[in-house]
C-alpha cells in the first residue's frame, strides 16, 4: 500500500492481504502476531515492555519514536514482549538524561523485528475500519510478498489461546522496589510493610508492584498456575490479580482458583485481564473487541461521584456489562464506546478495574483504585 | 451538571488593541466564546474597543459595544445591561485587568455581576509573585529561588542563597536597563550596584539561572467537578531566556519520557486546584534541568492564552468554547469532542500523530534602533504555524509560512566577515529572531552538534535533524540535479525541503522541479487533524499536507470558493485581513458554496476548523497552495482579502490556470505599477501629486530637481510603508537612495512630491464591474505624511466640505471602472487646498474595512466577495452604503515602549500593531473614546508644552488659546513661545534640550508637565527633540507629534466628560445614547 524506496527492506503484511513496505530498525527475521495501534505519546519502552502484548504487533500513531532512548528503569518486564514493532520515524539520535542505550540498539538487543517509514496513520485507519488484524512482520533481504500474507494468515489469533502460560513466573519471587521518584532513581521502597500481599503474575507489568510496594504492601508474586489452597496457605491479607495478555476465557485454572479465593472472603484486586479473569469466575461473559483500547487518554466515568478519570488502557477482550451477575456491581464505565470498565461485588471485598490505574505509561487519574484496595484489607483485617 | 439557569447575560471582556503579546488569539478565543454561549441561549454583550474583530461583528453578540475596555467604560456598559454574569478569561491579561478593577471599585458588587471562569481570588494567587511562590511551596513545586536586594549588605545575602549563575533585574527599568547575568562574586557586586542605582526604587530581583535548562508548557482544562485534562503539551526549542512568545516551539513534547511528561502532567493539574481555577483553560510553564531532570514552575497564567490558542490548532480541541461552556456550569464529560462529531466527548486527552512547529515572527526592521535580542520580555509581532508527520518536514513547512524571503534554511551568516565563526558563535550565544539560520550554518561552517549545543543549550534531538538537513542540502548542492531521482526527491520531500529551495540548489527554477516532482508522480497527500490520531472517523476537514502515502483529502463535487489567508501577524498586515478572509467564508457558504480556507496563522478566526466547510493549515506559498488547488478544484479563487500575502501570488497563480475571481491580478499590477496607473490616471484627467520613477541614484536626483523637494521616497510593491520615508533636500536623499533600499531596474524606487498640511483621505468602494459604491469616506486626523495605518481618521469626515467629498466619490467611481475593479478598491487622497490628489490605489481589502463595517452596519467584505461570484449591487439591494449621522473614530496603538531607544515620531513607514475605535455624537467624543480605547488618560488639567516646527505656528496659536480656556498653564520653547506671545496668550519659555539645562526633559523627568505638542521636520529637528518624546513615553505624558492631532485633542478634551456608551446594533439603527 505504499511506494517502495530503494532502502525498503522491510515489510508488514496483513491477512486481508494489504501491504506495507519500510525500513527495517530491528533484526532480519519474520514474526506474526495481531497488529493493534497504540495512541500514546509517550512511554514506547513500557509498551514493549508490556507483557500484556505478547503475540501483538504493534504500531505507535506518534510519529517520533525513540526519541528518549531506553533505560532500565522504564522496564516493564524483563523481556521486550511484544512480536513485532511499526512506526513513522525513528530519530536519527536520542535526547534524555536516562537514556542508556537507543531504540535500535534495544530493540535488536531483545530481538525483534521492527519497521519504520510506515504510513502510521493510513495503518491505523485501515485497522479502525477493519479491525485489529492478523499479520506477518518480515525484515531482511528475501522478502516475499505472498510468503508473508501466507504467514500472516496462519497465525492462530488470539481467541481461545491461552498466553498467560507462556509469560507467566515459572517460580514465585517478592517484590520490594517502589516507584521512581522525581529526583531518584527506582530503589526499594521503605515505606512500612503493613499488608501481605500475594500478586499472580498473569503477566504482570512492574509499575503495578511499584505502586503496591509504596503503599506498604509487602508482596510475593506467584505463577498464574498457582492453585487458590497454596495461596490462601500463606494466609495474606489481599489478592492482587495481574493484567496479562490475549483471551481470558481459555485461563480455566485461574478461573477455578479465584472463585475460591473470593470464596475465602479475602478482599481482591484484579487489573485489565486480572479484572476480566474476576469477571468471569463471578460468572459473567468476555468477548474479543474490533480493535480493543491501546492508549493513554481513555476517559472512564467512575460511576459512584460521576468523576472523570482519564487512563491508560490496553485490552483486546472485554467484559459484557449485560452478563453481569447481579451482586456485581458496575463501577466504571468508557466514555469512548460505553464499554465495562471496573465492578465492584456487593458482599465480597473484591473489585477489579479494565484499565490501568499503575499507568506507565498513561496518567495517574486512577491511582486510588490501589488505595482501594488497601482500605479493603483493613476493613478485613479489623 | 447541566448548564445554570439563574445565569441569563453574560458580560464578555475583550482584549482590546493588537499590542505585541496580544495578539489576534484573543479574537478567536472570544469569538468561539460568543458563540459557545450564545448557542447555549444566554444574551451575549461585548465590549471590545477593536473594531478589525471578528468578535465585534454585530452578529456575533446580542449587545456589542466597541467602547474602551477601561474599567470606567465597562462600568456604564454595565449599568446599562445589567448583566447577571462577567467572563473575564477570553480576552487576555486586558480583560482580567479590567474585570480586577471592577471588582476593586466595587461595580461588580453594586450590579449584582457575578465573575464566572475565574475567581478574584484565583486570579490574584496566579498573579502575585509572592502569593503565587506560597502556593506552589504549599503543593511541593519549587520555583527559582529569588531575593529582592536594595543595598550591598542584602546582595551579599542573596548571592549565598541564589548562587551562581545568577540574574538580576533592576525593579521597574524598561528592557532590563542596568541588569545582566552574574557569573562570579565581582560581577555579581557590580552588577547589583549599578541595577540599585537604575532602579527608580532602588531595587533589584536576583533569581537563581535557569538559562539554558528546557522549557516546556501544558495546557490545562479544568471542570467544576474537578475532572482535568491536559490538551497538549509542548516544547519550545529555544530554552530558557527567551519568551515563550519568541520561542519557536515544538507541540507536543518531544525530549520526555512517560515518567517526566505524567510528573508534569500532575504538577500542572496540581496547580491549577491550588490557584483554584475551577473551571476554564490555563496554562501552565515549567523548566527542566536536562542534567537530572529537575523540575521547576516558570509561571502560569489562569486563563485563555496565545499558547492555548496554539494548542487549539495544533490538536482540533477548542480550549476557549470548551472553557466558556464550564463557566457556565457544564462538565467535560457532558460536552461533545465536536471535531469527531461527537462520537467521543470533550473529557479525554488529545492524541496527536502529527508534529506542529510554531516560529514567531519579528519585525525589527521597522525598529531599526531597537534592541532585537531576544530576552524574557516578548518582542515578536506574530507567528505562524505548521504541521507535518515529522519534525523536519513541519519546521521547514514554518520556515517557509513565515513570509520573510527565506525558502528554507538559507545562508544567513555574512560570509565576507573575517570572523565567521565568531559571528555565528555571538548569535548562537545571544539569540536573535534568526538563531535557527545561524544554527544551520554553525554546522555549515563544520561545527558539530555538542559544540553547537555548549554555545546554546538547543536539545541535540533538534540539533541532530537540522545538521541533516544541512547535510542534505550540501549533498544535492555537490551532485547536482541528475542525482535527483524520483527515489531521491521523494526522499527530500519527505524531509519537508520546498521546490523553491532544491531549486535554489541546484540552480534551476522553482518550476522545473515543480514539473520533475509531478512527472515523478510525487505529490502531497493530506492527512487530517481529528484530535484522536485516527482512533475515531471524524468528518471535520481540517488537514495539513505531508509526503506520505494515504490522501485523506476526499474532496466533494460541490461549487467550491477557495480563499486565501494573510498568514502570519505584521505590522501592515494583521487581524483586518483576517476579519476580511473569514467574512468572505460566512458569505459564500451562506450563498451555497463549500468554503475552503488557506492560512498558517495559528491566533486567528480563519483557521478556526469550523470558520470554513475545509481548512488546509497550510504555508501560503506558490508550491503549497498549487498542490491543494490540484487536489480541490475550486470554481474561483480570492486573492484580494488576505493582504498582500496572497496577491503576491497572484500572477504565477494565474499563470498556472488557477481560477482567480474578482479584480483581475492584471488590473491589481496596473494599480501598483506606476507608469500603468499614472497613464490611466491621465486619460481620466485625474492628479496626482508630481512624482518620478528612478532606478538609480542620478535618476532620483535628477527627478527631485524637476518636481522640488520635500518628497516622499518609497520603494515600488510594499506594504505598510515598508522604507517609505520624507526627505527635505538632496543630502537625505542620496543618503536615502544609498543605504536604505537596494535600487535597481526591476525595483524602481518612487519619488512623489510631498504634499505639506495636505489631508489624507482613505476611501473604502465596492464595485460589481459596472456599478459603483462608495463604503466610507474616512479623514485622516494627522496631515498627509503620516502613514494611514497610523493615522487616525474619522468617519463620516470631520471637515471636508460635501461638494468635495462628492468628488472624491465620482472620482473612486472612475478610477474602479477605468481598473475593471471586481470586489473591493481602497483609495488615498491628498487634499490641498480644495485640490484632490490621487495618493495611490489598491484593488483589494484594505485595512479599514472591518472599520468601515463597524461604523456603517454594512458588512463591506461580504457584498464585494458576492460580487466577486458574480451577484451585482444591485441584485444585493445595495445602491449607496448610508453615511451615519455620529462619528466613529479609528486610532492607532503602537509598540513604542516595547522598544527602549526607538523615536515615538510618526511618519511614512508604518509601525502600529493595531487599532481602537471611538463613537460619538461629536467629532470630539469620538476622538476622546479612540483616544482612551487607545490607553491613553487625557489629563484634566496642569501644565502644557508646545514646541512646534515653522510651518504649524499658526494652528499653534489656536491650539494654545483652546488650553488656556480649557485651565491649562502654557510652556513653550523660545520660537512658539514668541509666537504665542504675539498673539497675546500667556506662556513661559523653556529651554530646549540644546540650550542647556534646566530644560523641557527634565521638566518631564519631574513630572511637571501633563500634556505635550511637538511638531518637527527635517532630521536635525527630529534628533533634537527625540528625548522629549521618549521621555513623555516612559512617563506616560500624553503627546501628539502632529498639529492636526494636536487640534483634534482640543475638541475631544472638550468632550471628555460626556462620554456615553452605545452598542453598535442600536448605533445601526440609529439609536446613540
Amino acid at each position: 500500500m505504499r511506494y517502495r524506496f530503494l532502502t525498503d527492506n522491510a515489510l508488514l503484511a496483513l491477512e486481508d492481504g494489504s501491504l506495507f513496505y519500510g525500513t527495517s530498525i530491528g533484526i532480519d527475521d519474520e514474526s506474526t502476531g495481531e497488529v493493534v495501534f497504540n495512541t500514546s505519546i509517550t512511554g514506547y519502552q513500557e509498551i514493549l515492555t508490556d507483557p500484556s502484548y505478547y503475540k501483538q504487533i504493534v504500531t505507535l500513531t506518534h510519529p517520533h519514536i525513540g526519541n528518549v532512548g531506553t533505560n532500565p528503569e522504564d522496564e516493564e518486564s524483563s523481556q521486550v514482549f511484544v512480536s513485532g514493532l511499526i512506526i513513522r520515524d525513528l530519530p536519527m539520535v536520542m535526547s534524555n538524561w536516562r537514556a542508556t542505550e537507543n531504540l535500535r540498539d534495544y530493540l535488536i538487543r531483545h530481538n525483534i523485528v521492527a519497521i519504520a517509514e510506515i504510513d502510521t496513520r493510513q495503518l491505523t485507519r485501515h485497522l479502525r475500519k477493519h479491525g485489529a488484524m492478523k499479520a506477518c512482520i518480515v525484515a531482511g533481504d528475501k522478502i516475499d510478498a505472498d510468503k508473508s500474507i501466507k504467514a500472516a494468515k496462519s497465525f492462530a489469533g488470539l481467541v481461545g489461546i491461552d498466553l498467560v502460560k507462556e509469560v507467566s513466573t515459572t517460580s514465585k519471587y517478592n517484590w520490594i522496589d517502589g516507584t521512581r521518584g522525581l529526583k531518584d532513581g527506582i530503589k526499594p521502597s521503605y515505606s512500612k510493610k503493613e499488608w501481605r500481599v500475594i500478586a499472580y503474575d498473569f503477566g504482570v507489568k512492574r509499575n503495578i508492584l511499584r505502586v503496591l510496594a509504596d503503599l506498604g504492601c509487602e508482596i510475593t508474586v506467584v505463577s498464574a498456575q498457582t492453585p487458590a489452597s497454596e495461596v490462601l496457605a500463606e494466609k495474606p491479607d489481599g489478592i492482587f490479580l495481574s493484567n496479562g495478555p490475549g483471551d481470558p476465557d481459555p485461563c480455566d485454572y485461574a478461573i477455578t482458583a479465584i472463585k475460591k479465593i473470593i470464596n475465602s472472603g479475602l478482599p481482591v484486586f484484579g487489573i485489565c485481564l486480572g479484572h476480566q479473569l474476576l469477571s468471569l469466575a463471578l460468572g459473567a461473559k468476555t468477548s474479543k473487541m474490533k480493535f480493543g483500547h491501546h492508549g493513554a487518554n481513555h476517559p472512564v466515568r467512575s460511576l459512584d461521584d460521576g468523576q472523570v478519570l482519564i487512563t491508560s488502557q490496553n485490552h483486546g477482550f472485554s467484559v459484557d456489562e449485560k452478563t453481569l451477575p447481579s451482586d456485581l456491581i458496575a463501577t466504571h464505565r468508557s466514555l469512548f464506546d460505553g464499554s465495562l470498565q471496573g465492578v465492584h461485588h456487593k458482599k465480597y471485598p473484591v473489585f477489579g478495574f479494565q484499565g490501568h490505574p499503575e499507568a506507565s505509561p498513561g496518567p495517574h487519574d486512577s491511582k486510588q483504585l490501589f488505595n482501594h484496595f488497601i482500605e479493603l484489607m483493613q476493613e478485613h483485617k479489623t | 451538571m447541566p448548564k445554570r439557569t439563574d445565569i441569563k447575560s453574560i458580560l464578555i471582556i475583550g482584549a482590546g488593541p493588537i499590542i505585541i503579546g496580544q495578539a489576534c488569539e484573543f479574537d478567536y478565543s472570544g469569538a468561539q466564546a460568543c458563540k459557545a454561549l450564545r448557542e447555549e441561549g444566554f444574551r451575549i454583550i461585548l465590549v471590545n474597543s477593536n473594531p478589525a474583530t471578528i468578535m465585534t461583528d454585530p452578529e456575533m453578540a446580542d449587545a456589542t459595544y466597541i467602547e474602551p475596555v477601561h474599567w470606567q467604560t465597562v462600568a456604564r456598559i454595565i449599568e446599562k445591561e445589567l448583566p447577571n454574569a462577567l467572563l473575564p478569561t477570553m480576552g487576555g491579561q486586558t480583560a482580567l485587568n479590567c474585570a480586577l478593577d471592577l471588582d476593586k471599585q466595587g461595580v461588580l458588587k453594586k450590579f449584582g455581576v457575578e465573575m464566572i471562569g475565574a475567581s478574584k481570588d484565583a486570579i490574584d494567587k496566579a498573579e502575585d509573585r509572592e502569593k503565587f511562590r506560597t502556593a506552589m511551596q504549599k503543593i511541593g513545586l519549587t520555583m527559582a529561588k529569588s531575593e529582592i536586594v536594595h543595598n550591598q549588605a542584602e546582595a551579599k545575602v542573596a548571592m549565598e542563597i541564589i548562587g551562581f549563575p545568577a540574574i538580576i533585574r533592576p525593579s521597574f527599568t524598561l528592557g532590563g536597563t542596568g541588569g545582566g547575568i552574574a557569573y562570579n562574586r565581582d560581577e555579581f557586586m557590580d552588577i547589583c550596584g549599578q541595577g540599585v542605582e537604575a532602579s527608580p526604587t532602588n531595587e533589584v530581583q536576583v533569581d537563581q539561572s535557569a538559562l539554558g535548562w528546557k522549557e516546556y508548557e501544558m495546557e490545562v482544562v479544568r471542570d467544576k467537578k474537578d475532572n482535568c485534562i491536559i490538551i497538549c503539551s509542548i516544547e519550545n526549542l529555544d530554552p530558557m531566556g527567551v519568551h515563550t512568545g519568541d520561542s519557536i516551539t515544538i507541540a507536543p513534547a518531544q525530549t520526555l519520557t512517560d515518567k517526566e511528561y505524567q510528573i508534569m502532567r500532575d504538577a500542572s493539574i496540581k496547580v491549577l486546584r491550588e490557584i483554584g481555577v475551577d473551571t476554564g483553560g490555563s496554562n501552565v510553564q515549567f523548566a527542566v534541568n536536562p542534567e537530572n531532570g529537575e523540575l521547576i514552575i516558570i509561571e502560569m497564567n489562569p486563563r485563555v492564552s496565545r499558547s492555548s490558542a496554539l494548542a487549539s490548532k495544533a490538536t482540533g480541541f477548542p480550549i476557549a468554547r470548551v472553557a466558556a461552556k464550564l463557566a457556565v456550569g457544564y462538565t467535560l464529560d457532558e460536552l461533545e469532542n465536536d471535531i469527531t462529531d461527537g462520537a467521543t466527548p470533550a473529557s479525554f486527552e488529545p492524541s496527536m500523530d502529527y508534529i506542529v512547529t510554531k516560529i514567531p515572527r519579528f519585525t525589527f526592521e521597522k525598529f531599526p534602533q531597537a534592541d532585537d535580542r531576544l530576552t524574557t520580555q516578548m518582542k515578536s509581532v506574530g507567528e505562524v504555524m505548521a504541521m507535518g508527520r515529522t519534525f523536519q518536514e513541519s519546521l521547514q513547512k514554518a520556515i517557509r509560512g513565515m513570509e520573510t524571503g527565506v525558502t528554507g534554511f538559507n545562508p544567513i551568516v555574512d560570509q565576507s566577515s573575517k570572523n565567521i565563526l565568531e559571528q555565528i558563535e555571538k548569535e548562537l550565544r545571544v539569540p536573535r529572531g534568526d538563531r535557527l539560520w545561524f544554527v544551520a550554518d554553525a554546522f555549515r561552517h563544520g561545527l558539530s552538534v555538542e559544540e553547537v549545543f555548549n554555545i546554546c543549550s538547543i536539545d541535540p534531538w533538534f540539533l541532530v535533524q537540522i545538521r541533516d538537513l544541512i547535510d542534505e542540502e550540501n549533498k544535492l548542492k555537490k551532485e547536482g540535479v541528475t542525482s535527483l531521482t524520483e527515489n531521491r526527491l521523494r526522499q527530500l520531500k519527505r524531509k519537508g525541503f520546498s521546490d523553491e529551495r532544491l531549486a535554489e540548489l541546484i540552480e534551476q527554477s522553482e518550476s522545473e522541479i515543480r514539473k520533475l516532482r509531478i512527472d515523478n508522480n510525487i505529490r502531497p497527500v493530506f492527512k487530517r487533524v481529528d484530535s484522536c490520531a485516527a482512533e475515531f472517523e471524524s468528518a471535520t476537514a481540517y488537514m495539513y499536507s505531508t509526503y506520505d502515502v494515504e490522501c485523506e483529502a476526499a474532496p466533494s463535487n460541490r461549487q467550491k470558493i477557495m480563499i486565501l489567508g494573510g498568514g502570519p501577524n505584521r505590522i501592515g498586515q494583521g487581524i483586518e485581513f483576517d476579519y476580511c478572509c473569514v467574512q468572505a467564508a460566512f458569505a459564500m457558504r451562506e450563498a451555497g458554496y463549500e468554503t475552503i480556507m488557506v492560512n498558517c496563522n495559528p491566533e486567528t478566526v480563519s483557521t478556526d476548523y469550523d470558520t470554513s466547510d475545509r481548512l488546509y493549515f497550510e504555508p501560503l506559498t506558490l508550491e503549497n497552495v498549487l498542490d491543494i488547488i490540484h487536489i480541490e478544484k475550486p470554481h474561483g479563487v480570492i486573492v484580494q482579502y488576505g493582504g498582500q500575502t496572497p496577491l503576491k501570488l497572484a500572477r504565477d497563480l494565474e499563470i498556472a490556470g488557477v481560477p482567480i475571481i474578482g479584480t483581475s491580478p492584471d488590473s491589481i499590477d496596473l494599480a501598483e505599477d506606476r507608469e500603468r496607473f499614472q497613464k490611466l490616471l491621465e486619460d481620466i484627467d485625474l492628479k496626482q501629486p508630481p512624482n518620478r520613477t528612478a532606478r538609480n541614484v542620478e535618476q532620483a536626483v535628477k527627478g527631485a530637481e524637476e518636481i522640488g523637494y520635500p518628497l516622499v521616497v518609497r520603494p515600488s510593491y510594499v506594504l505598510g510603508g515598508r522604507a517609505m520615508e520624507i526627505v527635505y533636500n538632496e543630502d537625505d536623499l542620496r543618503n536615502y537612495m544609498d543605504n536604505a533600499v537596494a535600487v535597481s531596474n526591476s525595483s524602481p524606487v518612487l519619488l512623489d512630491r510631498f504634499l505639506n498640511n495636505a489631508i489624507e483621505v482613505d476611501v473604502d468602494a465596492i464595485s460589481d464591474g459596472h456599478d459603483v459604491c462608495i463604503a466610507g469616506i474616512m479623514e485622516h486626523i494627522e496631515q498627509a505624511g503620516v502613514h494611514s495605518g497610523d493615522s487616525a481618521c474619522s468617519l463620516p469626515p470631520y471637515s471636508l466640505s460635501d461638494k468635495i467629498q462628492d468628488k472624491i466619490a465620482s472620482q473612486v467611481g472612475a478610477m474602479a471602472r477605468a481598473l475593471n475593479v471586481v470586489g473591493l478598491m481602497n483609495t488615498q487622497f491628498a487634499i490641498q487646498n480644495d485640490e484632490i490628489y490621487v495618493l495611490e490605489v489598491n484593488p483589494r481589502a484594505s485595512r479599514t474595512i472591518p472599520f468601515v463595517s463597524k461604523a456603517t452596519g454594512i458588512s463591506i467584505a461580504k457584498i464585494a466577495v458576492n460580487c466577486m461570484v458574480g451577484n451585482s449591487l444591485a441584485s444585493q439591494n445595495l445602491t449607496h452604503v448610508p453615511v451615519p449621522d455620529y462619528y466613529s473614530v479609528k486610532e492607532s496603538v503602537f509598540p513604542f515602549i516595547k522598544f527602549p531607544g526607538v523615536d515615538p515620531l510618526l511618519g511614512p513607514e508604518m509601525k502600529s500593531t493595531g487599532e481602537v475605535m471611538g463613537v460619538g455624537k461629536t467629532f470630539g467624543e469620538a476622538f476622546a473614546k479612540g483616544q482612551l480605547a487607545a490607553g491613553e488618560e487625557f489629563p484634566r488639567e496642569g501644565n502644557a508644552f508646545i514646541s512646534v516646527k515653522e510651518i504649524d505656528k499658526e494652528k499653534a496659536v489656536i491650539v494654545a488659546k483652546e488650553l488656556i480656556l480649557l485651565g491649562y498653564k502654557l510652556f513653550a520653547t523660545s520660537g512658539t513661545c514668541n509666537v504665542l506671545t504675539k498673539a497675546g496668550i500667556e506662556c513661559e519659555r523653556v529651554n530646549k534640550v540644546r540650550e542647556g539645562q534646566p530644560h523641557i526633559v527634565d521638566m518631564l523627568k519631574n513630572d511637571t508637565i501633563d500634556l505635550i505638542v511637538n511638531t518637527t521636520e527635517d532630521k536635525k529637528a527630529i534628533a533634537d527633540s527625540y528625548s522629549i518624546r521618549r521621555t513623555a513615553l516612559q512617563h506616560k505624558v500624553f503627546y501628539t507629534t502632529t498639529i492636526t492631532g494636536a487640534m483634534a485633542t482640543m475638541e475631544a478634551l472638550k468632550k471628555r466628560d460626556s462620554i456615553g456608551v452605545n452598542s453598535l446594533q442600536d448605533l445601526h439603527k440609529g439609536v446613540i445614547a
